[in-house]
């Protein structure tokens, strides 16, 4: 139950950059998590709605851009989509790997007002 | 960035430095909000952020890590499930490595100093952080606890995370490397189930083998399982009862302080 320590930076980088820009209302934060960042999106989405209740993203729309993880085969230099560590490379069967995309977990950009 | 945990946002963390003053670091943040007492028409703007969400926690990770550095500290993390041995692997090894190395131990705990009381009869520095909600330890919290022990020159500090598989595996703390350990009691299948912290491990020790003749636990198993998810991991066999392995274990913590060059 990470997410909530997640969920509050979250908050924290949200104000720091509207304070920054002078905004008065955040509409929209748009984050990108990628599917090995180690969030638990049940938990994220519950985290969520009890810590944005009277923070400056009270109200503010959410778009989550979902990036898949990849990897390369250090051994064949295969590319390939991960959904695990442990998922072996499927043209040779190797676990060595690079992973490439998958671990991005950030605030992206803000639309405000 | 004090992390809170749970559903109380308003949870503490209490750092304890034994044998010397306590203090309480109630939640504070160290960011500064400026008020701007005036109102603009309303158009949208776009700001571009693009900024990591651990970004905080890893600036003050690499604040921990430069002051090991110049203080030749080998910091190591520890991890586990709770009760797997953890602070029975530091007893052990600050008793039997007494006079040898110079150790240094921040314990991690939701509550109590119990860890830190342990640590402290073996005669060793120690402070406790209890995270109060927090599942974790984070850099911040480090930082603080460093600021109190002040652990010596050429040592090695041991941070004994809060016994969690999950949560503390997305937290540098500063650390030189991180040491997952599991006890033959818990499945073979853990470094399946639990993969990133396997993943960002270095080394992986395995606790309890005097009980191996007891329980369903299949060595080569969660070996073969362990190097699926990090193939360069290292895994040693330990057990702090018999104390059969331990002196592999030694081995490896000693060829990790590095010799201060002498100019």
């Amino acid at each position: 139950m990470h997410e909530l320590s997640i969920v509050m930076s979250i908050i924290d980088i949200a104000k720091q950059q509207a304070d920054r820009a002078c905004a008065a209302v955040i509409d929209e934060i748009e984050l990108d998590i990628g599917t090995m960042s180690g969030i638990e999106m049940d938990s994220f989405e519950f985290a969520w709605k009890q810590a944005v209740r009277g923070s400056v993203l009270e109200g503010a729309a959410r778009k989550i851009n979902t990036i898949e993880a990849k990897a390369r085969c250090l051994d064949c230099d295969a590319v390939f989509s991960i959904h695990h560590y442990f998922d072996p490379c499927p043209v040779c069967g190797e676990h060595l790997l690079d992973i490439l995309s998958g671990k991005e977990l950030k605030v992206k950009s803000l639309v405000v007002s | 960035m004090c992390a809170t945990c749970g559903c109380d946002s308003g949870g503490s963390t209490a750092i304890h430095h034994l044998g010397e003053h306590e203090h309480t670091h109630g939640g504070h943040s160290h960011s500064h909000s400026h008020d701007h007492g005036h109102t603009h028409a309303a158009s949208k703007t776009i700001v571009d952020v693009e900024q990591d969400v651990l970004h905080q926690n890893n600036l003050l990770a690499q604040r921990n890590r430069g002051y090991f550095d110049a203080k030749n500290i080998l910091a190591l993390n520890l991890v586990s499930s709770p009760g797997s041995g953890k602070t029975s692997l530091l007893e052990r090894t600050l008793k039997d490595l007494k006079g040898e190395l110079e150790f240094a131990v921040i314990e991690g705990d939701q509550q109590t100093t119990n860890d830190a009381d342990r640590i402290h009869a073996t005669g060793t520095k120690v402070t406790q952080i209890n995270t109060g909600k927090g599942c974790h330890l984070d850099s911040h919290m480090v930082l603080h606890a460093l600021q109190g022990m002040k652990p010596k020159d050429n040592s090695v500090l041991f941070i004994e995370n809060v016994g969690n598989l999950v949560c503390p595996a997305m937290f540098d703390l500063g650390e030189k490397e991180r040491v997952v350990i599991i006890s033959v009691t818990e499945g073979d299948d853990k470094p399946l189930k639990y993969p990133d912290m396997f993943h960002s491990s270095s080394l992986c020790i395995v606790n309890k083998i005097d009980l191996l003749p007891y329980v369903p636990f299949d060595m080569e198993k969660v070996k073969a399982n362990a190097k699926k998810v990090n193939p360069a991991l290292e895994i040693l066999e330990v057990s702090c009862t018999s104390g059969e392995g331990l002196q592999a274990w030694y081995h490896w913590l000693k060829s990790r302080v590095a010799v201060p060059e002498l100019i």
